[in-house]
């Protein structure tokens, strides 16, 4: 281990430096949370992940944002293991039926102000799984959304560029 | 003559099923078959539905072959395959749910994936509206001092959804039940009358961490079903990637597995080799996951000089690096300490079974299908099987550790060999039906499928390996204390969305 550790010491860390956050995309997802909601959250985000019937391939992207290129928590982003101490509830797949419920719970579980943020294609209206007798499609079938990042999975990227959005200054529309 | 001959010879065999045979069988044969799978002369490798019809994959590990059975089910029962050989339970209660198709005799009749919320009941079958709740009626556990403790279906890490119902004894497990089916998206109902192209990403959309596995796996039985055959070089592509996945899972495996044990710096270094696998993976077929990568009939990318280069690096890297974690991983006696002897799955279990991957090779069961059912390319290649007989959660990680070795040494052996030439034929539309076994890195998937003469899909099935593993779970966390259960549950890493379908 010692080693391992030692290596850390002299190699160059493979943290990436922030990614921009002023593409017009970015910028028009921003504007729409309000100032008054972005002063309340300051400069962190707790993130509480919930799986509403993803293929787990969002959740493994979420995963890569925990490694060491990406590494979220220089953001004071961070995840969270209830609902009751998250900000934002990061939420994939298309909602299943048998997820429903449970989907409702944590976001009633989540003190106010809270934000939604749905993860993947799917979640944003069932995508490819819509029409199926077993799913709600889309998460703002059953909790209101503020924010939509696409993608199958998205990248881990686009995902920190996205929530970092979500802490900045809203810049006015040109 | 092997045990599956014996069927055969009794049975109605259809001529235009591929590779592997099936038969049409009455009552009889249904049950002897389901009396060798008892006796363990067969080993069962799916069982799923049809609107009036029950199939039964079985497997010939002897012999080295598989053959369906179906059972024509006129009064929409069928003799239960469950109540002897308790694998088939689960997969007898979702066709109970999904077609209404009722197993005689059955030793649970409680629903699995219908949790009653759908609106409908028997949704695949002779649907029928519901607006009924029931409540799921948990197996029961008496005594002294014992206490039920709920889990789920949100858990507190980034996993996917399910419920486990502890009951404890103290800090001891005494038993535990799992309930299934929150990711339960309709995927077989959505397959029915699909075109081939919608039925390949329904197919890698039905567990994202195998999506190159079921890519596979959906592709070669719909060759099989148009009877073409897809060109060498895709053969190579698709084998390229199905063990990047491979290795890109093993190691968030084991990163996971430390990290549940408390070590993190394993975790930390398993992570920066996975996202060098998945960039590589972007740089080379344009998806970290190479999701679509796969179609039938083909590969949807090739793989230039630049991606060759890439992936060679990516070898070495890794081949560096890694010796270094494993070594960490052996030498730290508190990290052993957490998973020696912790979560014994029995053999006899294992095989019982039928399971698949390293939940099974780290119990003694010799069974991959890239060499018991080889399929291009990997019958030209050289590789071991690693096998295991302890069954707790440390030899799960060393048959992780060695697939990775195995898998590294198979890229290399790909990029060498990988043949000039087309990556993709045109399907002709064709009807037939189609069969194939993958090796994912979890375990064998299972893809079987209806084609109609316009080349629609009719009818397709999927079974994750998932599905024999998930029970031997509830075996393994036996006597084991409950704060153990996430690392064993790690070293499973049993799929929810591939099961749940």
């Amino acid at each position: 281990m010692r080693n391992l550790l030692l290596q850390g010491l002299t190699r160059r860390p493979l943290t990436e430096s922030r990614p921009r956050t002023d593409d017009p995309e970015l910028q028009v997802l921003s504007v729409r949370l309000d100032v008054a909601a972005k002063k309340r959250l300051g400069r962190s985000l707790s993130i509480r992940a919930v799986d509403a019937g993803s293929c787990n391939g969002c959740e493994l992207e979420i995963h890569a944002l925990q490694n060491a290129f990406y590494d979220l928590e220089r953001f004071g982003l961070r995840f969270v293991a209830s609902p009751r101490h998250a900000d934002v509830l990061l939420v994939t797949g298309p909602v299943t039926k048998n997820m429903r419920e449970a989907l409702q719970r944590a976001y009633n579980a989540a003190p106010s102000p809270k934000w939604v943020v749905a993860v993947g294609d799917c979640a944003l209206d069932g995508g490819i799984f819509s029409g199926s007798y077993a799913v709600e499609g889309g998460v703002s079938a059953v909790v209101p959304v503020d924010l939509h990042i696409k993608g199958c999975p998205p990248r881990p990227l686009d995902l920190l560029k996205s929530l970092l959005a979500l802490m900045e200054k809203p810049v006015a529309a040109p | 003559m092997s045990a599956l001959n014996g069927v055969l010879a009794k049975g109605c065999v259809l001529d235009a099923h591929r590779p592997w045979p099936r038969v049409v069988v009455d009552e009889d044969i249904w049950r002897d078959t389901t009396a060798q799978l008892h006796e363990g002369l067969l080993t069962l490798a799916g069982l799923w539905g049809e609107a009036d019809a029950v199939h039964m994959a079985v497997l010939d590990e002897q012999a080295r072959t598989l053959a369906v059975i179906t059972l024509p089910c006129p009064a929409r029962t069928f003799p239960s395959v469950g109540l002897s050989h308790a694998p088939a339970i689960r997969l007898e209660r979702a066709i109970s749910d999904l077609f209404g198709l009722v197993p005689l005799d059955s030793p649970d009749t409680r629903p699995w994936l219908d949790h009653r919320r759908w609106g409908v009941r028997h949704p695949l079958g002779s649907a029928r509206a519901d607006s009924e709740r029931a409540p799921y009626a948990f197996a029961t556990s008496e005594g002294d001092g014992l206490h039920q403790i709920p889990v789920g279906p949100i858990h507190a890490g980034i996993i996917e959804p399910g419920h486990f119902r502890f009951t404890a004894s103290g800090e001891t497990v005494v038993r535990l039940e799992e309930r299934l089916g929150y990711a339960h998206k309709g995927i077989e109902g959505l397959m029915s009358g699909a075109d081939i192209a919608r039925g390949a990403k329904l197919a890698g959309r039905t567990c994202g961490d195998s999506t190159v596995a079921y890519g596979i796996a959906f592709a070669r039985a719909v060759e099989a079903a148009a009877q073409i055959e897809a060109p060498a070089r895709a053969h190579h592509l698709r084998a390229l990637m199905a063990e990047i996945e491979r290795i890109a899972n093993h190691l968030g495996d084991i990163g996971g597995i430390c990290n549940d044990g408390s070590f993190a710096i394993i975790y930390a270094h398993c992570s920066i080799l996975r996202e060098r696998c998945l960039r590589a993976a972007d740089a080379c077929f344009g998806h970290r996951l190479m999701r679509d990568c796969v179609v039938p009939g083909g590969a949807a990318v090739d793989v230039d000089a630049a991606g060759v280069t890439v992936l060679r690096t990516l070898v070495e890297d890794i081949q560096t690096q890694l010796p270094a974690i494993v070594a960490l991983y052996d030498g730290t006696a508190s990290l052993q300490d957490r998973t020696v002897t912790t979560g014994i799955l029995r053999p006899e279990l294992a095989r019982q079974f039928g399971a698949g991957g390293y939940v099974g090779r780290a119990s003694g069961r010799d069974f991959d299908v890239r060499r018991a059912l080889a399929y291009p390319p990997y019958d030209r290649l050289k590789f071991d099987v690693p096998i295991l007989q302890e069954g707790d959660v440390n030899a799960r990680v060393w048959i992780r550790i060695r697939e990775i070795e195995q898998s590294l040494s198979l890229v290399e052996q790909i990029l060498s060999l990988l043949p000039d030439g087309p990556i993709r034929l045109e399907i002709p539309a064709h009807s037939g039906e189609g069969i194939a076994l993958v090796e994912a890195f979890r375990g064998d998937v299972l893809a079987w499928l209806r084609l109609d003469a316009d080349g629609r899909i009719a009818r397709c099935h999927l079974r994750d390996a998932s599905w024999f593993q998930w029970p031997l779970l509830e075996a393994a966390i036996d006597g084991n204390i409950v704060a153990d259960f996430p690392i064993c549950n790690k070293s499973f890493n049993c799929s929810y969305s591939g099961h749940d379908l």
